[in-house]
């Protein structure tokens, strides 16, 4: 490797990067530089860029135009394995680890070492121990990937890059499906491996850990670099402004109405067995009630339960009035009930499917007209354009597209309007703005305040606090399946709130 | 405690299922456990069992190889040809291997380099195969010299040559899964191809040499069934793709690829099906009710698997253990 004058030696350096898929520019002259041992924040709106960079980085997707130098030399990967040997490793948002084989198995799985043609399976797990201490896993290399969580998982992903002797290590989204208890563990990991002089390029939509972690910060923006510089010159509010190119006065929409008084839902002792021991809730009109917990805390059984998903041992449910709670999901719809899962791509979507499809899903029967039900097309499409404006659908995309070219974004807000057809009085939401961008986070925030102004109530969950502090009137915390305290808006404090989900 | 057994049952439903048939036939027959009928078994078994074996690997990466039965048909086409002309019978084996690679290989080729789905590849290979083999037997059957079935009824350290190919086959095969790097890899596509791309693991060069081993393992398969039955008929190998799928099935791998394994799962399955039929005739059974009972037990062995995964789904991802040990182990300081 060689040094530069100032002694100092050049990890990365973008020059004129352009890529272009089927005519359209993603890419448009992507040039900066990361020095060695650095961290790098890489921040844009979904659809800027980042992605594609990133793979052409990581030997995924070649560019039209441009060079890169990867440690002072012309780097030009044609396959993730020429990035690999050059010491860079993806982290990717969706993880890249096989759940059918074991923990070991999944950091050996390009490049197995062997003797004889087969697997040296002692050394594997040796290197494996040492490297799962590294990333502070107190684990067996025999377990299965399917049988660890989320954060595990990730923290199993970094190892793999450590045992590849990774000296560039791009995270693309790593605290998205991670708790805030994992993500401060993964943090902590990160910073360990900063003294060890690995460079790191940081991407999130969570900017105060971008903050928190960077050195320098490069903003994408429509495939060009607007803005890039030391982590100093950043705070939020000016983050956000670049990205998004114009200033967002604050995160949050204001809100102009209260809840009422009126119980819609009514929860009372919801138990079941190793999952949830006597959950109960009221739920106003027009009112945003917040559950915060810990992933595994029984906040998303909860959902599942309330909607009638999951079956109960005992408890109560009154919707307006009347038990629902030996009532079925569909007959839970019927009544008025929505429900948006916290994985939108495996359970709220079809993700091969048109966007009118996927909308018209729920109630396609109301545009069912004579003995056969046939749909009438043309009302259909009059709903569903309707709809489609309420939630701010990207108008780019025509009704046929399939759900999967939309960004994360573009596909929540289809799986609001599947639900909104519906004209649900009690929508919970799991996660809504999970892996989406601040824009769009804002719009989904629109959207519940619209919603409950027009009378419905929602239930959220959320692993953001701020979030759920900034949209809720009311929050309940939730840890080991119990509710474990209640907080009013006038009494919202992080501190508080966090000390009652953890302990 | 009864949580536990079920659990074990579910676990273990083709070896539950297994020791079940062999036990209901051992009561309803004494002639079922003699030591002549279990070698019976276990010879009439391994051509099944070796093209279930090819079978279970292309079902791994979550791809079908429905020409199996007539690659079968057209391998030992071939051989029986060449013997009939004189040809040495290990040049013309030999040749039969070949065969089953060569097909093998067009139906790789297909896979992987034009993208058409397996299941329209190989069922056009089917139809292929069995035309080609028609064409030049002229459909007409032949029938093999002594030496052929003499190797079929033949014992090698007192295994009767058959057993003793299958379990070659079968111990090659078991390594190969769980010992070698390309095992493991197999494994690591059937869970998740765009994943193995990215992880750079060669995947259209393991999913080639898949179809391949599955072709060359029909060949051996058609081979020992040849060496068995002394004869080349126009149905030879006829449907045994269903039944080298349903032996995999059976055994517990699954068709969505990434779950399953030849020892004892694919061996158990094929031996299983061999001994209902083996069962069957000995209580003298009208045989139009065979295909009925196997269907019925590959049923309820699948029945069995769909119950456990989501009952084992059900345990560890909708419980909060999980979360608590994690929990602990980063309270503890």
């Amino acid at each position: 490797m060689n040094t530069n004058r100032k002694n100092v030696v050049m990890a990365l350096r973008f020059q004129s990067i352009e890529k272009a898929f089927f005519g359209v520019r993603v890419l448009k002259g992507i040039s900066f530089e990361l020095k060695l041992g650095k961290t790098l924040g890489l921040v844009g709106e979904n659809g800027a860029g980042k992605s594609t960079l990133m793979n052409i980085l990581g030997g995924n997707l070649q560019p039209d135009a441009g060079t890169i130098r990867l440690w002072d030399e012309p780097f030009d990967p044609h396959s993730p394995k020429d990035a690999e040997k050059m010491g860079i490793a993806f982290v990717h948002q969706e993880l890249n680890l096989f759940g059918n084989l074991s923990i070991a198995e999944n950091l050996f799985i390009s490049r197995f070492p062997t003797s004889g043609g087969l697997i040296k399976r002692k050394s594997i797990i040796t290197r494996t121990q040492e490297v799962l201490k590294q990333v502070g896993l107190d684990l067996s290399p025999h377990l299965q990937v399917d049988r660890l969580s989320a954060g595990e998982r990730q923290l199993v992903e970094i190892a793999k890059a450590l045992n590849r002797n990774a000296k560039l290590i791009i995270l693309d989204e790593p605290t998205t499906s991670l708790t805030d208890r994992e993500g401060e563990h993964l943090f902590d990991i990160l910073g360990r491996l900063r003294e060890q002089g690995i460079t790191l390029i940081y991407i999130s939509h969570a900017l105060e850990e971008v903050l928190r972690l960077s050195d320098e910060v490069v903003v994408l923006r429509d495939g060009e670099v607007v803005s890039t510089g030391p982590v100093e010159d950043y705070n939020q509010a000016r983050m956000i402004s670049i990205m998004v190119g114009r200033s967002i006065d604050q995160l949050f929409p204001k809100r102009n109405h209260k809840p009422e008084e009126a119980v819609v839902l009514q929860a009372k002792r919801l138990c079941r067995k190793g999952v949830l021991k006597d959950a109960g809730f009221a739920l106003r009109r027009k009112e945003v009630l917040g559950i915060s917990g810990l992933m595994g805390s029984g906040r998303t059984e909860l959902a599942r339960i309330v909607f009638g998903l999951d079956p109960v041992d005992s408890g109560e449910m009154i919707l307006n009035g009347v038990s629902i709670i030996k009532r079925s999901s569909a007959e839970r719809i019927e009544a008025g009930m929505a429900f948006l899962t916290e994985d939108r791509r495996a359970e709220g979507l079809f993700m091969e499917a048109s966007i009118e499809d996927n909308m018209t899903l729920v109630c396609a029967s109301r545009w069912a007209r004579g003995p056969l039900a046939w749909l009438d097309q043309k009302k259909l499409i009059v709903g569903v354009r309707e709809y489609r404006e309420a939630v701010k659908l990207t108008a780019g995309a025509r009704n046929e597209q399939a759900v999967k070219t939309l960004s994360g974004g573009n596909q929540q807000k289809v799986v609001f309007a599947k639900w909104l057809l519906n004209k649900p009085e009690i929508i919970i939401l799991d996660e809504p703005t999970r892996g989406i961008d601040v824009g769009a986070k804002y719009e989904v925030y629109s959207l519940i305040n619209q919603l409950t102004e027009q009378g419905a109530a929602v239930l959220v969950i959320s692993s953001e606090l701020e979030e759920l502090i900034g949209i809720c009137d009311r929050i309940l915390t939730m840890r080991q399946g119990e509710i474990t305290a209640e907080f009013d808006q006038v009494d919202f404090d992080r501190e508080k709130i966090l000390r009652a989900a953890l302990h | 405690m009864n949580r536990r057994l079920g659990l074990f049952i579910l676990n273990n439903a083709p070896l539950v299922l297994f020791a079940i048939v062999f036990l209901v036939l051992g009561f309803a027959s004494d002639r079922f456990l003699e030591w002549q009928n279990l070698v019976n078994i276990g010879v009439q078994s391994s051509s099944i069992a070796i093209v279930a074996i090819g079978m279970t690997f292309v079902l791994l990466i979550a791809g079908v190889d429905l020409s199996v039965g007539s690659v079968m048909f057209v391998a030992v086409a071939v051989a029986g040809k060449m013997i009939f002309n004189g040809q040495p019978i290990w040049l013309s084996f030999l040749a039969a291997i070949v065969v089953g690679i060569v097909a093998g290989a067009i139906n790789a080729f297909f896979v992987t380099r034009m993208k058409v789905v397996a299941f329209i590849v190989t069922l056009a290979m089917l139809f292929f195969a069995r035309g080609f083999g028609l064409w030049i037997t002229q459909t007409r059957a032949m029938n093999m010299p002594d030496t052929v079935t003499s190797i079929g009824t033949g014992s090698l350290f007192g295994v009767p040559v058959p057993v003793l190919l299958l379990l070659v086959v079968c111990a090659v095969a078991h390594v190969t899964l769980t010992r070698t790097p390309l095992g493991r890899q197999i494994y690591a596509i059937g869970h998740d191809p765009e994943g193995a791309r990215k992880a750079g693991i060669q995947v259209n060069r393991i999913i080639f040499a898949i179809y391949v081993i599955c072709g060359a393992c029909a060949a051996l398969s058609g081979l020992v069934a040849l060496t068995q039955t002394g004869a080349v008929s126009p149905s030879f190998g006829d449907k045994k793709e269903f039944a080298a799928i349903a032996a995999a099935v059976l055994g517990g791998t699954s068709l969505f690829g990434g779950r399953g394994n030849v020892l004892p799962g694919t061996l158990m399955g094929a031996i299983l099906i061999q001994t209902v039929e083996n069962g069957l005739v000995i209580l003298n059974a009208n045989p139009y009710l065979y295909p009925i009972v196997t269907s019925l037990i590959i049923l309820l062995a699948v029945l069995l698997d769909s119950v456990r995964s989501r009952l084992l789904e059900k345990l560890h991802k909708r419980s909060i253990r999980i979360e608590e040990e994690w929990l602990s182990r980063s309270d503890s300081p």
